[in-house]
């Protein structure tokens, strides 16, 4: 199976109040002291749809976001172009990615104190129907690459894992840590 | 650029409608060909927007971060598109949906590509059209492919061709209406799409059905070709047709449509239409983009000869059966409901916010027990996950189908009266259910610097932060005010609409000491009902941060001043435009940017607003130049001009008006050249030569239609106008004015003049 466009999403801790609009400046902030690593072309704003996005960084490569699906602030990396690798690679940069993005959002001085990432929570997706549709057998051919990043993530026998979503959905597989963690603890180069 | 592209083709193969395969198989060889360089930018282009794959903000490979002017280095390097627009670019795909009618699979389509392709939103547009943005060009053969199999074209749904037909959300069920005027607006759509007489028009063609005149649903009269529902009684019998209306349309400078017939039996709506495409081709305009629309004709030949040649070329069209096939299908194309009729308990306890929302989001049909539910998408905006909502209460409550609005929402009909209060909760669940439909806080607006390559101010950060405001105190508002539209357009293209607004914005800038200042037109006094049967003018530009101030200031004036029972409209012309802009005048007056920086940025934009070539001296912020003072005269005088229309001295006002953009292109010669002559036609002469034929005037993407403004002027000074005419100098004084300061802008970034300023 050619797993490609992974979509991983870390949750804030319920704790975590902020001001999505101060999202904005940050981004911004972000593309011009990029490096030139990843090409950023924009910031979106969704502030006003509710269970939206929130605020978007738009990427060549990937899309960033400050999303509030389903009335759950986290930040989701969201890949678009495809990449070279094993599926385990694929979905193990996607997260990186997202950590990457978490521990640096928590650092900005708008959020400092106010905005935390649970490490413990991490729901990944295939964001191309047709190369992984939300399907048991989807989930049967692709377990034990989960399982290789998970046990990356937290240790082997260190979480649970179940396949999400319905079937018009994007294929999804939520991981939790059997002990709680936050993301900035969390080691997994991108 | 999607991995799974290639598989979808043969995933898809039969399960297409052959014409829509078949396009979609050709535009994906011209996609390779344009990659591999063997197709001209410019034919690229086209081609691609008439499969409505559309360019958008930041293509040309250039951004401004707030810092500076950086260039976006895309994989596929200096690969184009189409001219100044880069291949790897992410771009915008317009999808049209006739008269905003969709099925629950459609909505579930549009779902996935919003989610695969975009960025998990779709966006309802003024046209009843969807956008889908952030496209790369090498997806879209697929994603017209996955569309064309649940049997959705985007086919010309940009370039110089029909765009979507519109027509009223609630035809079928409308308490006015004369008929159902959905199946003529079907039949339309599908009659003009790929017409080989409509493949050479010089501009675009939009036309929307109404089924009735006094409301607003459809806006027919801004439309290049309008039907609103008519029938007469002949011979005992009742007979079918319509009010046809042509020339009308908003763009720079609106134009009211001109009624082509009365009555046009309703077996001749298709014959004429094409006989009017067939004149629109062969005798508007192609060159000159800016006088391209089809109501440049119609004003230059007049109505009558409009007319006169159209029946010509009706007389000699060849018989088409398509012209009234469907006409048989009409008594049996009525939409059926789900559920029978019942009505809503009134003493039964409903969900919390439901009493609110049924006020504003309820509208009982002309069928007793069914009512139609208008789920108000904020800015035009909807999730994926929404979307699938929607047709989850599409195949609950109403047998499948929704319909888009040009307020850039969607509507569910046939809703059964007593299921209300559980649709509502389902919806509230979903973030769907926020009330003020139709009122103050549903605010449209186009899609300006978000994504759009011509914005010039956030018409969406706008727009959004006038809904926040204005909702936190919709509920204790007063009826009178609560009532009234707001439309929010990035430029002055209007594809907000903000002429038939009770206020209307429009984006603008203006120059402060060297740093650019957002700001938006103030457009008071347009009409919203009688399908958009008046356009409202410009009082005066508001920085952006200020416009809800200026609202502010505008609605709590009405609120106190107004007579019984007197709308906005009335109350706008009762007190006069000077007044109007006395509210908003003040306003004006901007800070340095030294003293406090806020009013240099817009709305939901960390940058520095649009500074990207500019060259700032070190204390060029607290100096104001003499062409900020000429410009700002200029301004009054149009004004001026305004108020001189107003009060019945049309010739006054003709002369005001021109004398306006004289004294604006004298500002530019000032600045540039030290000199103006003495003389109306030295200046125009000098002007001519120094600012149009040198292109320093012209707009990045308007090229020299507002110096043409001016020209036209300067010939016709003098000469008898009508009001009407007089009317539009106005508007195009105006936009000379801005055009004038725009150069401005761009001349201050030069250092030798930044100096001088
Ligand atoms: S009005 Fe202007 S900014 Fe808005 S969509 Fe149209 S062209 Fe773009």
């Amino acid at each position: 199976m050619n797993v490609q466009h992974v979509k991983a999403k870390i949750f804030a801790r319920e704790s975590s109040r902020i001001d999505l609009g101060e999202a904005i400046p940050v981004f911004h902030q972000w593309i011009q002291k990029n490096s030139g690593e990843e090409l950023l072309i924009d910031v979106a704003d969704y502030r006003h749809v509710p269970g939206g996005p929130g605020v978007m960084l738009i990427g060549h490569d990937a899309h960033w976001s400050l999303d509030s699906a389903r009335n759950r602030l986290g930040l989701v990396y969201n890949r678009r172009t495809a990449m070279e690798g094993s599926t385990g690679e694929k979905l193990r940069q996607a997260v990186g990615a997202a950590l990457e993005a978490c521990r640096r959002l928590e650092q900005e001085p708008p959020f400092r104190g106010k905005l935390v990432f649970d490490g413990g929570e991490c729901e990944i997706a295939i964001n191309d129907r047709l190369l992984a549709p939300n399907t048991e057998e989807t989930y049967r051919a692709l377990k034990s690459d989960f399982e290789w990043l998970f046990d990356a993530l937290w240790g082997p026998g260190a979480y649970t894992m179940e396949h999400a979503g319905e079937a018009r959905e994007l294929f999804q597989v939520v991981g939790k840590a059997r002990t709680p963690v936050a993301a900035a603890e969390l080691a997994l180069a991108p | 650029m999607k991995a799974s592209n290639s598989q979808w083709k043969d995933r898809l193969v039969g399960r297409m409608p052959p014409q829509l395969e078949a396009e979609v198989d050709v535009f994906e060889h011209e996609v390779a060909l344009k990659k591999q360089g063997k197709i001209d930018d410019r034919v690229f282009g086209e081609t691609r927007l008439r499969r409505g794959a559309y360019g958008q903000r930041y293509d040309n490979g250039q951004r401004h971060d707030g810092v500076a002017t950086r260039k976006l280095q895309y994989p596929s390097g200096a690969a184009t598109k189409g001219a100044h627009t880069l291949w790897d670019a992410p771009g915008m795909q317009r999808i049209k949906i006739p008269f905003g009618g969709l099925n629950a699979a459609q909505l579930e389509v549009m779902a996935e590509l919003a989610e695969e392709y975009s960025d998990g939103i779709a966006h309802v547009t003024t046209r009843q059209d969807f956008q889908l943005h952030f496209i790369h060009i090498e997806d879209t053969p697929t994603v017209m492919r996955r569309f064309a199999a649940v049997g959705i074209t985007t086919r010309e749904a940009c370039g110089n061709s029909v765009r979507n037909v519109t027509a009223c959300p609630i035809a079928g069920v409308c308490r006015d209406e004369v008929f159902d005027v959905t199946p003529y607006a079907k039949a339309t759509a599908y009659f003009l799409l790929g017409h080989p007489d409509c493949q050479q028009f010089g501009r675009k063609f939009k036309t929307a059905f109404s089924g009735c005149r006094d409301q607003a649903c459809a806006l027919v009269r801004m439309h290049d070709l309008g039907a609103v529902a008519a029938t007469r009684q002949e011979n005992g019998r009742t007979r079918r047709g319509f009010e046809l209306y042509v020339g009308g349309g908003l763009g720079t400078v609106p134009y009211q449509s001109k009624m082509m017939y009365e009555f046009l039996p309703e077996a001749e709506l298709l014959p004429v239409a094409q006989a009017i495409a067939r004149v629109f081709a062969r005798l508007g305009e192609k060159k000159n983009r800016n006088t391209a629309r089809i109501k440049f004709l119609v004003n230059k030949l007049g109505i009558d000869e409009f007319r006169r040649l159209v029946e010509e070329e009706r007389a000699i069209l060849p018989q088409d059966p398509r012209w009234t096939d469907y006409l048989k299908e009409i008594p049996h194309a009525d939409e059926q409901p789900l559920k029978p009729a019942s009505l809503l308990r009134i003493n039964g306890l409903q969900p919390v916010g439901f009493d609110d929302w049924s006020k504003t989001n309820v509208y009982r049909q002309r069928q007793a027990g069914y009512a139609v539910v208008t789920v108000a998408l904020p800015l035009g905006d909807v999730t994926a996950g929404q979307l699938r909502t929607l047709a989850d209460l599409a195949r609950k409550y109403v047998k499948d189908t929704i319909r888009t609005t040009v307020e850039q929402n969607i509507v569910l009909r046939w809703v059964s009266e007593a299921d209300l209060p559980e649709l509502y909760k389902e919806l509230k669940q979903a973030g769907l259910a926020t009330p003020g439909a139709g009122t103050i806080v549903d605010i449209t607006a186009c899609p300006g610097t978000d994504t759009c390559k011509l914005g010039i101010s956030s018409s969406r950060g706008l727009a959004g932060e006038l809904r926040t405001r204005l909702a936190e105190r919709s509920l204790e508002m007063d009826e009178a005010v609560r009532g009234l539209r707001i439309k929010v357009s990035g430029c002055f293209n209007s594809c907000g609409q903000h002429h038939v607004a009770d206020l209307g914005f429009y984006g603008v800038s203006r120059n402060k000491g060297g740093y650019a200042v957002p700001h938006f037109q103030v457009v008071l006094g347009g009409q919203w009902t009688e399908n958009g049967g008046a356009y409202g003018l410009a009082i005066g530009a508001v920085p952006s941060r200020r416009v809800p101030e200026a609202v502010d200031r505008i609605t709590s004036r009405y609120l106190a001043e107004r007579q019984t029972g007197e709308s906005f409209q009335a109350f706008i012309k009762r007190i006069g435009k000077a007044e109007c802009r006395k509210m908003v005048d003040d306003l004006g007056n901007v800070p340095s940017h030294s003293e406090d920086a806020t009013l240099y940025r817009d709305w939901a934009d960390a940058r520095e607003f649009t500074t990207g070539d500019m060259g700032v001296g070190e204390c060029a912020g607290e100096i104001v130049s003499p062409t900020d003072f000429q410009l700002a005269a200029c301004e009054r005088e149009a004004f001026e001009a305004q108020l001189q229309l107003e009060a019945g001295e049309t010739m006054k006002a003709a002369r005001v008006a021109y004398e306006s953009m004289q004294h604006a292109a004298e500002a530019l010669l000032k600045l540039r050249l030290n000199y103006a002559p003495d003389s109306p036609d030295g200046v125009a002469a000098m002007f001519r030569e120094h600012f149009h034929d040198t292109q320093v005037f012209f707009d990045p993407f308007a090229g020299g239609k507002f110096a043409q403004y001016y020209f036209q002027a300067h010939e016709r000074n003098g000469q008898a106008r009508s009001s009407e005419s007089v009317h539009r100098l106005i508007e195009e004084a105006q936009l000379f004015i801005e055009a004038a300061h725009s150069c401005y802008g761009r001349l201050a970034g030069q250092p030798y003049l930044a100096a001088a300023i």
